[in-house]
């Protein structure tokens, strides 16, 4: 009966283990392909699917572990070496040159071309490989006037062109709209019923139930979970992507929430590439009250954050703070009603990387006393704060006159909290503000939130990890597509409901 | 065992110190073997260099005039580059500068009082050299004009109006032919301090010192930083970008202009042929080269003008070709300008035991 078990994995990834300084990005993971097969990886942000990818098509070289193709154990060095054993990968930004054709992209770095290549012929053969999978690409088109569904199907174009079997894509449909998304799962299916095999990386349910026939799960650089796609459910596979456990304890005062902080009122704003990201968003914060923004990344949140800090302009609605219209208004406004912000990106937006420690930790409050009077900034007294705020963070550098961009990731996510929390009058906007923690970190980062709320500020926790918005938030928002799927009380949540919730399932009661 | 090449974890002092002094002894190593070309004994050149620019009262004087209008620029190059604005336009701003000033003493002088002449005539060379300066910043903040061109550009405008007033309708009748205004009111002179050195070394000193308190101990000098380090983040912070940049560069035009002035209402009293020196382009390189710190600039605008200074110095006295003297300045320039990067980098020899690791 079971198929499978006679046919040959015609890729093999055992024991792989790769490490980062202080990171162990891949721990043992293994991997089987099937031909003709999709297989799914599941996993949050940092779980350690994209490294395992880079390795397969050699960008990173893994620490232990080995490789096979076709039953044969290969070294690959590069991804030219990739190339050559029919492997080739479709990377979250793609690499297309702008300025140049499709065919031109699609020949560049190929080096079994003439040293002038006959562009005709290519045209040719990319227009017979285009209307074969339905690709509706034209050859002659420059990149930049391609949409960015366009511009993925020119990759995955490339790599046919160029005879991958193997191809992995690195959550596709990320940056694609629902039809879009749609028309590639088509493509895959018809690439995969000619024998070629496919990883595909994502973190969104339905499509590995669509898509695939297998799965496997990530968590920390593990494979944790190897499931047949017909015999799984969204439900499972979301706890398992989760983690069952709730790894703190963290003492939550009973805090009675008082006057609303922030409200917004049917809110629309569109992303960096003018397409609607937020629709209708209703929502209100109040005193002494954390309020948990649960959702896979690119459904708006980062959208959320920055309409919240006056970093986006909305569309439509309305954004009051403490019953004040702050619609539209300059991001110095908002931070003057007491507005602090702890963005996703830390190192380009949150901190001045070729700045002192000490001056990024008073960038919010250089304006003021005891840091400035009037025009006069009083560099003493920023050292004074700063040598304050590194003891108290415990943020790890050798001196707070060293450039910030010298500190690891997490002590720079450290110095951002420490300053923003200080600065913080009123509403505090948290985005991923664990992510890349390690646990002490993680901890003492959700405990200055709870302090926060034991203030009497309001919080807004935007978070990949419902762990942690079921340990520190009052209630949680599932944003979806630009959309509230729903607002539960955290006490009442549970992991399975807000998993289908963030796969844009509305839970039905 | 192979050499790296690694950013530096944070400047070292003795970098600081030392590349400058090494990059300029390898620079008179190069320039020797262009002299040595041009048949000349580079020892004998560089000591008529040195007693040109330096060995005496009267040539260091002229040293120090010709710094006058490097400072000037150079502080309102370092200005723009701080915000990451390429300003490539000191030159027509010092341009406008000189003729704005011109405008007031050969105009006004009927009219006004003698003692407003000086400061009104320096009051319009600030303003007109900030408007100069302030139109591409307006269409950079408000419009995301690409500076480098609208700059650049303007210059030849500034220039060529320029050379059309003292060749036109501003030449003066009684200069036989000799492409230049009238003489301008001794009240609208700028006072001499010694030699051919005037006031503007003065005014350029207090500048300098000036911005570099601005720079290090007020909001503003705090805001521009982190606009020039990232704009992501300036914005975050609430810091308003657009105003800034306009602000900056209203500063950074009138400080060209001040050196144009100085140039008109210092040495020359018209508005001649000459106010055009490619100061406002050599103050890019001695921005660059003192990293934007106003201390520095001090320094290396009084070195650069020495250099000018010695390239006149040995075409008069070696007999060298006027062009000998220019590539002799570009040879000087460029290993100090590329020294600058090993105060920032450094070289450092590691043992590698495997190929393996090497490779990862």
């Amino acid at each position: 009966m079971n198929e499978e078990q006679v046919k040959v994995p015609i890729l093999e990834m055992k024991g792989i283990t790769k490490r980062f300084p202080g990171v162990l990005a891949n721990d043992h993971a293994e991997i089987e392909l099937f031909p003709g097969e999709v297989l799914a990886l599941l996993g949050e942000n940092g779980a350690g699917k994209s490294t395992l990818m880079n390795i397969l098509i050699g960008l990173y070289r893994p620490d232990e572990g080995e490789i096979y193709v076709r039953g044969e154990r290969v070294e690959i060095h590069s991804p030219r070496d990739a190339a050559a054993l029919g492997i080739g990968m479709v990377h979250q930004n793609f690499k297309l040159v702008p300025t140049m054709t499709v065919a031109e992209n699609i020949i560049l770095g190929m080096t079994e071309l003439p040293l002038v290549p006959h562009l005709e012929e290519v045209n040719r053969r990319i227009v017979e490989i285009s209307d074969h999978y339905n690709l509706q690409v034209d050859p002659t088109a420059y990149i930049w006037q391609l949409s960015v569904g366009e511009q993925q199907r020119v990759e995955i174009l490339k790599l046919i062109y160029r005879g991958a079997n193997i191809l992995i894509l690195d959550e596709p449909t990320a940056v694609l709209t629902p039809q879009e998304s749609r028309e590639l799962g088509k493509i895959i299916k018809l690439m995969v019923s000619e024998g070629k095999s496919t990883i595909f990386i994502t973190h969104k349910m339905d499509e590995v139930m669509a898509f695939s026939d297998w799965v496997r799960v990530l968590q920390h650089g593990k494979v944790v979970a190897v499931k047949r796609t017909a015999d799984t459910n969204p439900q499972e596979l979301a706890r398992l992507m989760v983690g069952r456990e709730v790894l703190f304890r963290l003492e939550k005062e009973d805090v009675t929430p008082g006057e609303v902080v922030l409200e917004l009122q049917d809110v629309e704003a569109r992303n960096n590439k003018g397409l609607p990201a937020l629709r209708k968003i209703s929502l209100q914060i109040r005193q002494g009250e954390i309020l948990g923004i649960a959702g896979v990344a690119g459904n708006g949140q980062r959208e959320l954050a920055e309409v919240v800090t006056g970093l986006r302009s909305v569309t439509a609605g309305k954004l009051l703070i403490n019953g004040q219209d702050l619609t539209n208004r300059p991001p110095l406004e908002i931070i003057k009603a007491g507005v602090s912000h702890i963005p996703a990106d830390r190192i380009g937006m949150g901190a001045v990387g070729n700045m002192p420690v000490a001056d990024n930790l008073a960038m919010k409050g250089y304006r003021n006393p005891p840091f400035s009077t009037g025009e006069m900034l009083h560099p003493r007294r920023i050292l004074e704060f700063a040598r304050r705020m590194i003891d108290v963070f415990r943020i790890a550098t050798p001196t707070p006159q060293t450039y910030i961009k010298f500190l690891s990731g997490g002590n720079i996510q450290k110095a951002i909290l420490a300053r923003e929390i200080d600065a913080c009058e009123g509403l505090l906007v948290a985005v991923y503000p664990s992510r890349g923690l390690d646990v002490g970190a993680t901890e003492a980062v959700r405990k200055r939130l709870l302090e926060q709320r034991a203030q009497g500020r309001a919080v807004l926790l935007i978070s990949e990890e419902l762990d942690e918005l079921m340990t520190v938030a009052d209630k949680i928002a599932v944003l979806y597509e630009g959309r509230i799927m729903g607002i539960v009380p955290s006490s009442e949540a549970d992991i399975e409901t807000l998993g289908l919730m963030m796969a844009g399932v509305t839970p039905t009661e | 065992m192979r050499i790296v090449f690694e950013k530096r974890e944070s400047i070292s002092h003795w970098a600081v110190v030392l590349v400058p002094i090494i990059s300029f002894l390898v620079s008179l190593l190069f320039g020797a073997i262009l002299l040595l070309a041009s048949g000349v004994d580079p020892l004998v050149t560089y000591q008529a260099m040195a007693v040109g620019t330096f060995g005496s009262w009267h040539s260091f004087t002229e040293t120090l005039v010709k710094a006058t209008p490097l400072l000037f620029t150079s502080l309102g190059v370092a200005i723009a580059f701080r915000m990451k604005f390429w300003n490539i336009g000191a030159e027509g701003q010092l341009v406008w500068g000189g003729v704005a000033a011109a405008w007031v003493a050969l105009f006004w002088s009927k009219s006004l009082p003698g003692w407003t002449l000086l400061p009104l005539a320096l009051l319009m060379a600030c303003v007109a050299g900030a408007i100069w300066a302030g139109v591409p910043a307006a269409l950079k903040a408000y419009l995301n004009v690409d500076e480098t061109l609208t700059t650049l550009m303007l210059n030849y405008v500034a220039i060529l109006y320029a050379k059309n007033l003292y060749y036109g309708p501003w030449r003066d009748p009684e200069g036989m032919g000799f492409p230049g205004s009238a003489q301008f009111p001794a009240a609208a002179w700028l006072p001499r301090i010694t030699g051919r050195v005037h006031l503007g070394l003065i005014i350029a000193l207090i500048f300098a010192f000036l911005l570099w308190f601005a720079f290090n101990r007020t909001r503003w000098g705090f805001e521009t930083r982190i606009i020039g380090e990232n704009q992501t983040a300036a914005r975050y912070l609430g810091i308003n970008i657009k105003r800034n940049i306009v602000i900056a560069l209203l500063i950074s035009g009138a400080l060209s202009g001040l050196a144009g002035a100085g140039e008109t209402l210092g040495i020359a009293h018209r508005l001649q042929q000459g106010l055009s020196m490619g100061y406002g382009y050599t103050a890019i390189i001695i921005s660059w080269m003192s990293q934007l710190n106003p201390l520095a600039i001090i320094f290396v605008a009084v070195l650069m003008a020495s250099l000018l200074v010695g390239g006149d110095q040995i075409q008069i006295m070696m007999g060298l070709p006027a062009s000998v003297g220019v590539v002799l300045q570009g040879m000087i320039l460029i290993p100090m300008l590329a020294g600058g990067l090993f105060t920032e980098y450094r070289l450092r020899i590691v043992r590698t035991p495997k190929i393996e690791e090497a490779k990862a």
